[in-house]
C-alpha cells in the first residue's frame, strides 16, 4: 500500500487544505481552497484535477472536491505536523502568534515522522494550534493512549505499526452517532479518571447530545449517561460508525 | 479527615426486641457517587445527613448508630467514589478507611440502573477481601429502563450475599441487614471468589502476590490486592511498600513491564480494562435488558438540556429561586413582624434601667431571628431541597459548563454556587466536588461574594422596604456581574490550569416529600442553632455598648471612609464592623441605633442603596471566614477576606458616585 514516491510539497499543501477546510464530508468548493491559498480560481481547478487524478482527491466541476481515504490520510498528517510545528514555535521559541503560520507552512514538509512523534511527546501532546485553535489530529500510531507512547519510546515506536482507521475526536460526532474508543490523548490523570468512568479502549459509545457554544457533550457508555466538557471529549477519539464520514 | 458531621442517633426502626448479649458491630456504606448510600444512612439510622439527585453531596464520612435485633451498629456513609485509584481525596480516603480500619462488614451500595459500571468498584471491593454484602439499590429505577438483575446467580458468581432494595422506601432494609448482620458473624469465613483475569496478567499477579506472602511484611492490605496496586502503579502504596521492600517494587515493576509489552499498554489501563472487561461479562449473565419506551425522565431532559430551552430553564432555576427566596420570604416576613409587633412592641428601648435595657435588647434579637432569618431561610430550604432531589441540578451544570470556563471553572461549581444563595459555609463545603485545589479555591472565591439569605435580608430590609423592588433587583444583577468579573481577575491571579468536566447524570426523580421537608428542616435547624443565640446575645450587647457610648470612637476613626468616600452617615462604621459577626447585624444595629424601623426617615435613598450594596460585599462574615480557613488555610482565607475590603471599597465608592452624579437615585 505504501507509496514510496514522494509526492511534491506543491500537492501537499493542497490536501492539507482540504483537510482543513472539510466540514462533514462535504464538498470543498474552489473559491474556497483559491481564498484560503490566495491561488487562483484557475489554477486551484487544474491542480484538483491532477489530484483526482492521482487518486487522492473526488472532484466534480462546479461542486468541489473530497478527499479519498489516501488523499485524507496525508492531508491529516501534513495538518498534524503542522500545527504541532506551530505549537512548537509558538511555547518554545517564543514566536508570535502571527508569524508561526507562515514558518510552519515552510518546515512541515522536511519534518519526518519520527521528528513528529517527539515533537508530539516534547510538547506533551497538545490538544490545539495557538493561532486560530484549530484540533491538532491524532497521530497514526497504534496505541491507545499518550502514555502508551511515553512507555513504548524507549523500546523504538516502529514495531508498534500503523492506525488503520479513521479516528474523529469524540467532540466532533453528532447527537445519536456511535462509536468505538480507540484512543485518549493526554496525561496520566486524564486517562486514569475516564479509564474509571468505563471509557476504556473499544467500547462502543453513543453522543446522547451536544450542549451548544462548545458546551459538554452527553454520551452513552456501558448503560451510564456521563456529561464530558468540551475539552475532555476532543480528547477522546473515536472510530465513528461510518454514516456521515467524507467517502473512502 | 474528621467527621464533623457525625451524629449518634439511635434507633429500632425494625422493632425488634433488645437482646442481652448486646454486641458491637461497625458497618461501612461504599459505592459510587449518587447510588443512595445517604438515603439508606438516613433510613437505617435516623440521621438527617443531606442527600439530593447529583454526584457529590457526601464530602466527609457520617456516622451513626443503629439497634438491629440485639446488636448495636455503628454505620459509616462514605463519600462517593467510582474506584480505588488515590486522584482525589475521597478515593484515599475510602480505601484507607476499609483497609486500616477494618469495618465488621461492606455494604457496597450499587445503583442497579447502572450496574456494569458499578460492578466496576464491587470488584474492587471483592479484591480488597473485605467481608462484603451488594445491595443493589434503586431496583425500581432499573425496571424503568427495562433492565432486571438476577440476583441469585450474582450471588453465585462473586460470592458474596445480593440483596435488592428500594432504600428511598426502606423495601429491602430489613434484609439487606440479616444479611450484613450473618456476614458480619461468620466472619473468619470469607469466601469471595477471585475475581479472575487474563492469563498473561493472572499469572503475574500470582506471582508477585507470592512474593509478597513469603517475605511475611506486615501489610494492612491483603497481598493480592497489594500485588494488583503495584502493577497498577500506584504512588501510595508503592511507597508503603518501597519502605519496607525495595525488592517487592522491584518486582513488580518488571512485571508491570511485562504485562505492558504483551498488552502494548500500560498497565493500569491494561488492568483497568481487565476489569471493565469481567463488569460486562458478569453484566451480560445478570442482567436482562428489554426494549421500553422513552421514559418521562428522558423526555423531560429534551427540555432542560435543549439547545436553546435549555438555557431558559437553567436560568430560570438560577433566577427562580433567588427571586422565590425574595418574593416569599418579604411576604412571610412582613407577615410575622406584622404579628409580632402586635404582641409587643420592637422598636430598641435606648433609656432606662440597664436589665430592661438588656431584657429589651434580647427580645429584639429573638424577633430579629424570627422575622428576618425564618421567613427566608424556610422558603428557600424548602425550594433548594426540591431542586436538589428533582436532579435538574446536574442539567444546569450541563448547559452552564461553557460558561464557567470563562471564570476557569466548568459546570459543576454551580452546584455550590447555587448553594451560596442560601449560606456560604454549607456552600464552601460543596465546593469539593471540584477536582482540584486550585479550581475548589476559584469556586469558594466566588461564593463569598454570592447573594446568601443574610445578604438577601440586607437588600430587601434597606433597599426593597425602603427605596423600591427594581433597585432591590438591579443589586442582585450587579452582584452577579461582579462575581462573573471578580472571577475572571481571580483567574488570572491563581495559576495552573483548569480540569474538564466528568460528570454522571442521573435521571430526573420526583421530589420525595418526606426527604424535601426532613431536609429543610434539618437545615433550618442548623442555621437557628448559629444564629439565635447570635441574635439574642448579639443584639442586648449592641444595646448596651450604645448606651455606655463605647461605639463613637469607631465610628468616628472610620468616618473618612464611611462619610467622605462612600458617602454614609459617621455611624455606619459601627455597623461594618457589627456586621462582620453576621451580615443581618448591620439591619439590627441600624434599627437600635436610630431607635425606630421606618429607616426612610434617617437615611436617603442613595445612601440606603450604597450601605446595602458595601454591606453585602465587604467582608465575608465570620463563619464563612472560619470555613475558608479550615478548607483553605489562613494565607487564602486573608487574602480572600481582603479582597472582598477591597472590592467593597473601591467599587462602593464608584458606585456612590456614580448615582450621586447620574441622578438616576
Amino acid at each position: 500500500m505504501s507509496e514510496e514516491i514522494s509526492i511534491s510539497r506543491n500537492i501537499e499543501e493542497y490536501l492539507e487544505a482540504l483537510y482543513t477546510l472539510a466540514r462533514n464530508g462535504e464538498k470543498v468548493t474552489t473559491t474556497r481552497i483559491s481564498e484560503y491559498l490566495n491561488i487562483a480560481p484557475a489554477s486551484v481547478t487544474e491542480m484538483l484535477k491532477k489530484l483526482a487524478d492521482k487518486g487522492y482527491a473526488d472532484y466534480s466541476p462546479y461542486q468541489g472536491a473530497t478527499l479519498t481515504g489516501k488523499g485524507l490520510e496525508i492531508g491529516k498528517k501534513m495538518s498534524r505536523k503542522h500545527r504541532l510545528l506551530e505549537r512548537f514555535l509558538h511555547d518554545v521559541l517564543r514566536i508570535g502568534k502571527d508569524k508561526v503560520h507562515a514558518q510552519a507552512c515552510e518546515m512541515e514538509h522536511s519534518l519526518s515522522d519520527e521528528a513528529e512523534e517527539s515533537l508530539c511527546r516534547f510538547l506533551k501532546h497538545p490538544d490545539r494550534c495557538p493561532d486560530d485553535g484549530k484540533a491538532i489530529p491524532p497521530c497514526d500510531l497504534k496505541i491507545r493512549s499518550c502514555e502508551d507512547c511515553i512507555q513504548l519510546h524507549s523500546r523504538g515506536l516502529e514495531e508498534v505499526g500503523k492506525r488503520k482507521e479513521n479516528l474523529i475526536a469524540l467532540s466532533e460526532l453528532k447527537e445519536g452517532q456511535c462509536g468505538k474508543v480507540f484512543f485518549i490523548r493526554g496525561g496520566h490523570n486524564v486517562l486514569q479518571r475516564l479509564l474509571d468512568m468505563g471509557l476504556t479502549p473499544s467500547t462502543n459509545i453513543s453522543v446522547i447530545r451536544a450542549a451548544p457554544f462548545e458546551g459538554p457533550v452527553e454520551i452513552l457508555v456501558r448503560g451510564s449517561r456521563l456529561a464530558l466538557g468540551r475539552g475532555i471529549a476532543s480528547k477522546v477519539f473515536v472510530d465513528a460508525e461510518s454514516k456521515n464520514l467524507a467517502k473512502r | 479527615m474528621s467527621c464533623h458531621q457525625s451524629s449518634s442517633n439511635k434507633r429500632k426502626i425494625f422493632g425488634k426486641k433488645n437482646g442481652n448479649n448486646s454486641k458491637h458491630f461497625t458497618i461501612a456504606l461504599a459505592g459510587n457517587a449518587n447510588v443512595g448510600k445517604s438515603v439508606m444512612f438516613n433510613q437505617l439510622t435516623g440521621s438527617n445527613q443531606i442527600i439530593g439527585n447529583w454526584p457529590g453531596k457526601t464530602v466527609e464520612r457520617a456516622e451513626g448508630a443503629l439497634r438491629f435485633e440485639g446488636f448495636d451498629i455503628r454505620i459509616i456513609d462514605l463519600p462517593g467514589i467510582y474506584s480505588f485509584s488515590t486522584f482525589s481525596l475521597e478515593e484515599l480516603v475510602s480505601r484507607e478507611y476499609i483497609a486500616l480500619e477494618k469495618p465488621d462488614v461492606v455494604i457496597n451500595v450499587v445503583d442497579a440502573s447502572v450496574f456494569e459500571r458499578n460492578l466496576f468498584f464491587s470488584i474492587q471491593l471483592i479484591e480488597m477481601e473485605v467481608p462484603l454484602v451488594i445491595c443493589l439499590n434503586q431496583v425500581d429505577a432499573a425496571k424503568k429502563k427495562g433492565i432486571t438483575i438476577e440476583t441469585k446467580k450474582l450471588e453465585a458468581i462473586l460470592g458474596v450475599p445480593v440483596v435488592s432494595t428500594v432504600a428511598i422506601r426502606g423495601e429491602g432494609l430489613h434484609e439487606l441487614m440479616k444479611k450484613t448482620l450473618a456476614t458480619a458473624q461468620e466472619k473468619n469465613k470469607i469466601d469471595g471468589h477471585e475475581i479472575k483475569y487474563g492469563d498473561e496478567v493472572e499469572t503475574r499477579i500470582a506471582k508477585l502476590a507470592q512474593l509478597i506472602e513469603s517475605d511475611k511484611l506486615d501489610f494492612a492490605y491483603p497481598s493480592r490486592w497489594l500485588a494488583i496496586k503495584l502493577l497498577e502503579n500506584d504512588s501510595k502504596i508503592k511507597e508503603s511498600v518501597k519502605s519496607k521492600s525495595a525488592e517487592i517494587v522491584h518486582a513488580s515493576e518488571i512485571l508491570g513491564e511485562e504485562i505492558s509489552n504483551f498488552h502494548k499498554e500500560p498497565c493500569f489501563a491494561v488492568i483497568a480494562s481487565e476489569r471493565y472487561a469481567v463488569a460486562s461479562r458478569i453484566a451480560g449473565e445478570v442482567q436482562r435488558q428489554t426494549v421500553v419506551k422513552t421514559t418521562f425522565s428522558e423526555k423531560l431532559d429534551t427540555i432542560t438540556t435543549h439547545r436553546a430551552i435549555g438555557y431558559v430553564t437553567s436560568v430560570g432555576v438560577i433566577a427562580g429561586l433567588l427571586l422565590w427566596t425574595f418574593i416569599i420570604g418579604g411576604f412571610l416576613s412582613n407577615l410575622v413582624s406584622g404579628a409580632l409587633s402586635f404582641v409587643e412592641p420592637v422598636n430598641p428601648k435606648l433609656t432606662g434601667s440597664i436589665v430592661s435595657i438588656v431584657w429589651n435588647g434580647v427580645f429584639g434579637g429573638f424577633v430579629a431571628g424570627i422575622t428576618l432569618v425564618l421567613p427566608f431561610v424556610i422558603p428557600f430550604y424548602l425550594m433548594l431541597a426540591m431542586i436538589e432531589d428533582s436532579g435538574i441540578l446536574t442539567r444546569v451544570a450541563f448547559m452552564m459548563d461553557s460558561a464557567m470556563h470563562k471564570i476557569g471553572l466548568h459546570g459543576k461549581a454551580l452546584i455550590p454556587l447555587i448553594l451560596g444563595y442560601g449560606c456560604s459555609v454549607p456552600a464552601i463545603n460543596a465546593c469539593r466536588i471540584m477536582e482540584t485545589r486550585r479550581e475548589r479555591l476559584l469556586a469558594a472565591f466566588a461564593i463569598t461574594f454570592a447573594p446568601c439569605a443574610a445578604r438577601t435580608i440586607l437588600i430587601l430590609g434597606l433597599v426593597a422596604a425602603f427605596v423600591s423592588i427594581p433597585w432591590a433587583l438591579a443589586l442582585y444583577a450587579i452582584d452577579i456581574a461582579l462575581i462573573f468579573a471578580l472571577g475572571r481577575i481571580a483567574l488570572k491571579v491563581v495559576p495552573g490550569k483548569s480540569t474538564g468536566l466528568i460528570m454522571e447524570i442521573h435521571a430526573f426523580k420526583v421530589p420525595s416529600v418526606s426527604i424535601v421537608s426532613k431536609q429543610t428542616w434539618a437545615r433550618t435547624k442548623s442555621i437557628m442553632y448559629i444564629v439565635f443565640p447570635i441574635y439574642i446575645v448579639g443584639s442586648a450587647f449592641v444595646q448596651v455598648l450604645f448606651v455606655a457610648g463605647v461605639l463613637e470612637p469607631f465610628s468616628n476613626a472610620m468616618s473618612f471612609l464611611t462619610v467622605t468616600w462612600l458617602g454614609l452617615p459617621a455611624i455606619a462604621g459601627i455597623l461594618l464592623i457589627l456586621g462582620t459577626v453576621r451580615k443581618e447585624f448591620i439591619l439590627l444595629a441600624l434599627v437600635a441605633l436610630y431607635g425606630g424601623t421606618n429607616l426612610g426617615l434617617f437615611l436617603s435613598p442613595l445612601q440606603l442603596v450604597t450601605l446595602a450594596f458595601v454591606s453585602i460585599l465587604y467582608i465575608p462574615c465570620i463563619s464563612t471566614i472560619v470555613v475558608l480557613f479550615k478548607e483553605f488555610g489562613w494565607k487564602a482565607a486573608t487574602v480572600i477576606s481582603l479582597a472582598n475590603l477591597a472590592t467593597a471599597i473601591i467599587v462602593g465608592g464608584i458606585f456612590f458616585r456614580v448615582l450621586l452624579f447620574s441622578g438616576v437615585i
